[in-house]
């Protein structure tokens, strides 16, 4: 990560929220952060700024999410924040019953996303984080690709209420888009609706836009995964969709919300995300284990093709 | 030093009316441990130490009582009933498609209620988050209520240690030592809690008065534990998915 302080906000999306909790609780006198360690080091101008505001816990993620549960029954608002694995895996039935069965909610920001520790190894991936998430009532889930996003969204959800997750990646799109929720055409094909349609999720974009430069589809993107823009995916699928999901996450995640939102249309679908059947034991960079998922262009590409055959 | 919270003491033995509202729960005349062993000390925390309005259950500042060990909720459900926070009718039929209460409590059904609870493990981290967010805002306390089987989930250990480090003297934890936490603890519950940082007592439920005092003290700037010790006949029935 790059240093704070400098004059241009970061365009790392992890350091990019660091630089905004500062200004995220001078704006919102009723949030708190709450840590489990990480991210403590990055914010310290907050920490000193706002004292009793950042509450780190110590390496305790159960009590890092039931501190938060207990934080919104006392009216506050809590952002909640460590690596994914850490924040949605290990403390899951903390995340169903104290903040979803209590009524209560937060905005959970992770790190770490599928496998940007791809060095570190599986303890530090979690590319099942969003299908987690998305199977209790009641959350919000963005995946935003690019640093202006995540501020865009933090701040607007710390005014909120519900339940939102946040998923931060090392992987980035190149500019952002607009975060309110929808499904957005991005570029369109010379058939128009009868086109093959390419849903890109989050920081996928930018790949998906190199995978199909030259191939007869169109694509569309979302940050905002669950609950998905289903009029939106409609609107574009056309009556007989011939359609591609590319997510940056377990490979399916939104195949139950694609189904129901085509229910009455006759459809194919194809599905591109991290493989769920086999851990991949490998260290090495994010970019070769996006390589070996079939998650780099090349392998979009092969996959889409593949569907328009 | 050391700071009060409630009126003075008076009679604190819990009166048979409230003893036939467990009954009325529990659908029998006979002991049910899981449902008594916590009786006494609701009562006291009810009657004589928590500043709650059964007129006002969203009063912001009003004092929180979280019963962490959800199982056995029919003395809670008992002594908010005797107070006026629902009707006593609602005690018949606990645990049916139409009642509000079931054999674990749901804060979003039930006035009076402040957590959702039953799996064990989970109030003291919540209580630790509620005692954050109104110390300094609020004159509110938090007592939570937990077993001593319960205990055996780390949760607790985690939210014992963030408790003791913050120093949150607006918070009370209640063990209700039945003593079946089948390989016990050596050296005492307490101590789990000293370690940390806690203020401790420990007390005998049928001993009111100093139950009464041992509840309503709490210090500036840092926790307190009370440990209750409740009686062997009541505690060592088999333990069973209903008791802990």
């Amino acid at each position: 990560m790059t240093a704070l302080a400098t004059a241009a906000p970061a365009l790392d999306l992890r350091t990019r929220f660091y630089e905004e909790i500062d200004p995220l609780l001078d704006a919102h006198p009723d949030v708190d952060v709450v840590l489990a360690v990480i991210g403590a080091g990055y914010m310290s101008r907050a920490i000193e700024r706002h004292p009793g505001r950042v509450i780190d816990v110590g390496i305790r993620e159960q009590a890092l999410i039931g501190v938060a549960g207990g934080l919104a029954l006392a009216g506050r608002r809590p952002v909640v924040h460590t690596f994914a694995s850490f924040l949605v895996e290990r403390p899951y039935e903390q995340v169903k019953l104290d903040l979803g069965h209590q009524d209560v909610g937060a905005v959970l920001v992770s790190a770490g996303a599928s496998f940007d520790v791809s060095a570190g190894g599986r303890t530090h991936q979690a590319p099942a984080d969003v299908a987690l998430i998305s199977a209790l009532p009641g959350w919000t889930v963005h995946v935003p690709g690019h640093a202006d996003e995540v501020a865009e969204i933090l701040h607007r959800e710390a005014a909120g209420t519900g339940r939102v997750y946040v998923r931060l990646s090392g992987q980035r799109n190149a500019r952002p888009g607009p975060v309110d929720g929808r499904l957005h055409l991005v570029r369109d094909g010379a058939a128009g609706a009868s086109s093959p349609l390419v849903v890109a999720v989050g920081p996928m974009l930018d790949t998906v836009l190199e995978a199909t430069a030259d191939l007869p589809v169109r694509v569309a993107w979302t940050a905002t995964p669950h609950p998905l823009d289903a009029e939106g995916l409609r609107a574009l699928a056309g009556p007989a969709p011939v359609l591609a999901v590319v997510e940056p996450y377990l490979e399916g995640t939104s195949a139950a919300a694609v189904a129901a939102a085509l229910v009455d249309r006759p459809s194919r679908v194809l599905h591109v995300g991290v493989p769920g059947e086999v851990e991949l034991r490998r260290y090495g960079t994010p970019p070769e284990h996006a390589a070996a998922h079939g998650l780099d262009a090349a392998g979009v590409r092969r996959r889409v093709t593949a569907l328009l055959a | 030093m050391t700071t009060t919270s409630a009126p003075p003491a008076e009679t604190a033995t819990v009166p048979p009316s409230v003893r036939a509202l467990v009954a009325r729960v529990t659908g029998d005349e006979k002991h049910d441990p899981s449902a008594h062993s916590t009786l006494d000390v609701v009562w006291t925390l009810y009657d004589q130490v928590l500043r709650v309005d059964p007129r006002r259950p969203d009063d912001p500042d009003r004092d929180r009582f979280l019963l962490s060990k959800g199982h056995g909720p029919a003395s809670t459900y008992a002594v908010l009933a005797a107070k006026g926070f629902f009707p006593e009718e609602w005690l018949d039929g606990v645990g049916t498609f139409d009642s509000p209460l079931g054999h674990h409590p749901d804060r979003t059904l039930v006035p009076g209620i402040e957590i959702g609870s039953g799996s064990l493990g989970h109030g003291m981290p919540i209580a630790v988050g509620l005692a954050l967010g109104l110390r300094g805002r609020s004159p509110a306390r938090v007592v939570v209520l937990v077993g001593d089987r319960e205990l055996h989930e780390g949760s607790n250990a985690e939210a014992i240690q963030v408790a003791g480090r913050y120093g949150l003297g607006n918070l009370t934890c209640v063990v209700v030592d039945n003593h079946r936490a089948g390989e016990g603890w050596p050296g005492r519950i307490a101590a789990r809690f000293d370690v940390e940082g806690w203020a401790t007592a420990d007390v005998d439920t049928r001993d009111q008065a100093r139950l009464t005092a041992a509840l309503r003290r709490t210090e500036p700037d840092r926790p307190t534990v009370v440990v209750v010790d409740t009686p062997q006949n009541l505690g060592n029935t088999p333990a069973n998915e209903e008791t802990a």
